[in-house]
C-alpha cells in the first residue's frame, strides 16, 4: 500500500529547550487505521501538530500526499481533519455556525447537506442550534469530530478521541471511525484506552521519549510479543515445586493451589502436551486448566519499560 | 488566495460584534453624549471657540481617534488573543491559509467595527453640535488608514500578550494618555511652550490633528507630517508581523 503521510528524521527542540521529538521516522499507508501509542508526554501530540501545520519543525520533513507541509501546506492542510486532545470550543457559538466556520477556514464552499449529514452521522443533528457551552463534554467531542469533517478530509488525525466519553457514545463514535475508513479515509489516533487501538487499529506505533519504538501489524505485533499463561488449578495444595517438574520454570500461587506456566506462543513447541504428560507422572491430580493470553496494553507497558 | 477562509474568519468575527450589540454600539454613544454633556456643555460654556470653531465641533475628531484607537487595538488584541486562550486557535493554525489572509481576516473585521463606531460616534455628534467636513478624501484617508493601523497594532498585542493583564496593559495604561495629552480635548498651542514641545513627541498629536484638519482645517503640526506619521506606524506594524509570521512567535513555537 502506499503511504499518504512520510516523516522523516523528523526533530523539534521547544524554546524551553524540551526536545519532543528526536529523529522520528514513519510511514503512514493510505487507508490504514494507525494506533499511536506512548505514555504522556512521549511526543505523540507534538508529532501530530507538526503534520497538521500547527508547530514548526526543528529538522526533517513531513510530506502528505507527496506534499510538503511547510512548503505546499495548503495542499497537505486540506487534506487533513484534526480532532484535538483539548475540548476547545468557542462557548458563545451554536454548533451548526462553528461546523460551517471549519468548512470556509479550509476553503471550502458552504455545503449545507453534507455539514447536514457530518451532524446527523454524529447524532448532533438535533443540537445544531445549541451553544457550544450548553453541550456536554462527550457532544463537544463530537462537535470537534464534525469540525475536522467539515472539509471532508482524506487524513483524520484523533488525538485521545474518547477521553472523557461514555461507553455508548464510544461505541458509536467508533462506529463513525469504522464507516471513514471504509469510504477510505486514513486515520491516525492516539488513545490512552489500548484496547481500543486493539480492537479497531491495523498497525501500531509505539512512541516514548520522542522516538518510535516500533511500527508494526497489529496481528503481528500480538503474535511476537503476546505472551500465554497456562494456568493449572490443583487438587490438593503443593508446599513446593517437584523436581520433575524444575525443567519447565512453573510459579506456584495461590498458595500452592495453582501452577502457573508462561509459553510463548510462536514457538514451535510450546510444552504444554510435555507437562500435562509429567504433572500425570508425577501424580498430580488437575481441578482445572485455563489460558490466558496477554493484551496489547502488557505489550505496550513492556515496549515502553524495555526502551527506559 | 484562500477567500473562503478569509471570508470565514471576518464574517465570524463580525458575528461576535453582532452578539455583543449593546456594549459595541449603545456604549460608544452613551459615552459620547457623556463626553458632549460634561466638557461640551460644562467646559465649552468657558472656551466657546478655538480657531474659530465651536468646542463642540473642535472635540469630536479626538472623540473619534479616541474611540477608534481604543476600540482598533481591544478588537484586533481579543481577536486573536481568545482563540489562543481557548484553544481554539489550533483551527486556524492547521487549515490551509496563509499568515497574511489570518490578518486580513482578524484586522480587517477589527478595522470594520472600529470604523462603524467611529461613524456611530460622528453622527451621535452631529446631533449636538453643527460638524462639517472640508477635506472628505483626507478625513477618509485618516479614519480608515487608523483604523487599519491600529487593528495590525492590537492583532500584534494579542499575539504577544500571554495573559490578559498583558492583554490590556497598552489599551488600558498607554493608549488613554497619549490620547487625552495628544490635543483631543484641546489644541496644544494652549499649553505652556515646554509642554508644548513635549506634546510633539507624542505620535497621537500627530493623528488627532490631521483628522481635525480634514475637518476644519486647523491643525497642531502640519497634515502632512500627520500622513507620514500614521504611514510610517503601518509599516512598522507589518514589519512586526512580517518577523512574527517569519519565526512563527508565539503562534507556532
Amino acid at each position: 500500500m502506499a503511504s499518504i503521510v512520510s516523516v522523516s528524521n523528523l526533530s523539534k527542540t521547544y524554546a524551553s529547550g524540551f526536545e519532543a521529538l528526536k529523529g522520528v521516522s514513519l510511514e503512514i499507508e493510505e487507508g490504514e487505521i494507525l494506533a499511536l501509542l506512548g505514555p504522556n508526554g512521549a511526543g505523540k501530540t507534538t508529532l501530530i501538530s507538526i503534520i497538521c501545520g500547527i508547530v514548526n519543525p526543528s529538522g526533517g520533513e513531513v510530506t502528505v500526499n507527496g506534499h510538503d507541509v511547510v512548503r505546499d501546506f495548503r495542499q497537505t492542510r486540506s487534506m487533513i481533519g484534526l480532532v484535538p486532545q483539548e475540548l476547545t470550543t468557542d462557548a458563545f457559538e451554536t454548533v451548526w455556525n462553528t461546523v460551517s466556520f471549519s468548512r470556509g477556514l479550509h476553503g471550502k464552499k458552504p455545503d449545507p447537506a453534507h455539514i447536514e449529514k457530518v451532524l446527523k452521522d454524529l447524532s448532533l443533528w438535533s443540537k445544531k442550534d445549541n451553544m457550544l457551552r450548553e453541550l456536554s463534554g462527550g457532544m463537544k467531542r463530537r462537535v470537534l469530530i464534525a469540525k475536522a469533517l467539515s472539509h471532508e478530509p482524506r487524513v483524520l488525525f484523533l488525538d485521545e478521541p474518547t477521553a472523557g466519553v461514555d461507553v455508548s457514545l464510544r461505541k458509536s463514535m467508533w462506529e463513525v471511525v469504522e464507516r471513514l475508513r471504509a469510504s477510505g479515509v486514513t486515520i491516525i489516533l492516539t488513545t490512552h484506552y489500548i484496547e481500543e487501538a486493539e480492537e479497531i487499529a491495523d498497525r501500531i506505533a509505539v512512541i516514548n521519549g520522542g522516538e518510535i519504538l516500533l511500527v508494526e501489524d497489529k496481528n503481528a505485533l500480538m503474535t511476537k510479543l503476546g505472551r500465554k499463561q497456562l494456568r493449572v488449578d490443583l487438587a490438593q495444595p503443593l508446599e513446593r515445586i517437584p523436581d520433575s517438574l524444575s525443567s519447565y520454570n512453573l510459579t506456584l500461587e495461590d498458595n500452592g493451589q495453582s501452577l502457573i506456566y508462561d509459553y510463548d506462543t510462536s514457538a514451535e513447541r510450546t510444552g504444554i502436551t510435555a507437562l500435562l504428560a509429567t504433572l500425570a507422572e508425577t501424580g498430580i491430580r488437575l481441578r482445572d486448566l485455563s489460558t490466558q493470553q496477554s493484551s496489547l496494553e502488557d505489550i505496550f507497558v513492556e515496549i515502553v519499560e524495555a526502551g527506559r | 488566495m484562500n477567500i473562503e477562509a478569509v471570508k470565514s474568519i471576518y464574517f465570524f468575527e463580525m458575528a461576535r460584534t453582532r452578539r455583543t450589540l449593546l456594549q459595541s454600539v449603545v456604549s460608544p454613544v452613551i459615552s459620547t453624549s457623556l463626553y458632549f454633556i460634561v466638557f461640551g456643555a460644562a467646559i465649552g460654556e468657558r472656551i466657546q471657540q478655538i480657531d474659530g470653531v465651536s468646542y463642540g465641533a473642535f472635540i469630536t475628531p479626538g472623540l473619534m481617534m479616541l474611540t477608534l484607537l481604543t476600540q482598533c487595538i481591544g478588537n484586533g488584541s481579543f481577536g486573536i488573543y481568545f482563540p489562543k486562550f481557548t484553544g481554539t486557535i489550533y483551527e486556524v493554525l492547521s487549515s490551509p491559509i496563509s499568515m497574511l489572509e489570518i490578518v486580513l481576516g482578524y484586522v480587517g473585521a477589527a478595522a470594520t467595527k472600529g470604523l462603524m463606531i467611529g461613524t456611530i460616534i460622528l453622527i451621535t455628534a452631529s446631533l449636538f453640535v453643527d460638524l462639517s467636513i472640508a477635506h472628505p478624501f483626507a478625513m477618509i484617508f485618516f479614519f480608515v488608514l487608523t483604523a487599519v493601523t491600529f487593528s495590525l497594532f492590537g492583532f500584534i498585542i494579542g499575539i504577544w500578550a500571554k495573559d490578559f493583564e498583558q492583554l490590556n496593559l497598552i489599551p488600558m495604561l498607554v493608549v488613554p494618555p497619549l490620547v487625552f495629552l495628544g490635543g483631543s480635548f484641546y489644541s496644544v498651542d494652549m499649553l505652556p511652550p515646554f509642554w508644548r514641545a513635549v506634546s510633539h513627541f507624542n505620535p497621537v498629536l500627530y493623528l488627532i490633528s490631521g483628522f481635525r484638519w480634514s475637518f476644519f482645517e486647523i491643525s497642531d503640526v502640519n497634515p502632512l507630517a500627520s500622513a507620514v506619521i500614521i504611514l510610517a506606524f503601518l509599516a512598522i506594524c507589518m514589519s512586526l508581523l512580517t518577523w512574527i509570521f517569519r519565526t512563527g512567535y508565539r503562534l507556532r513555537n
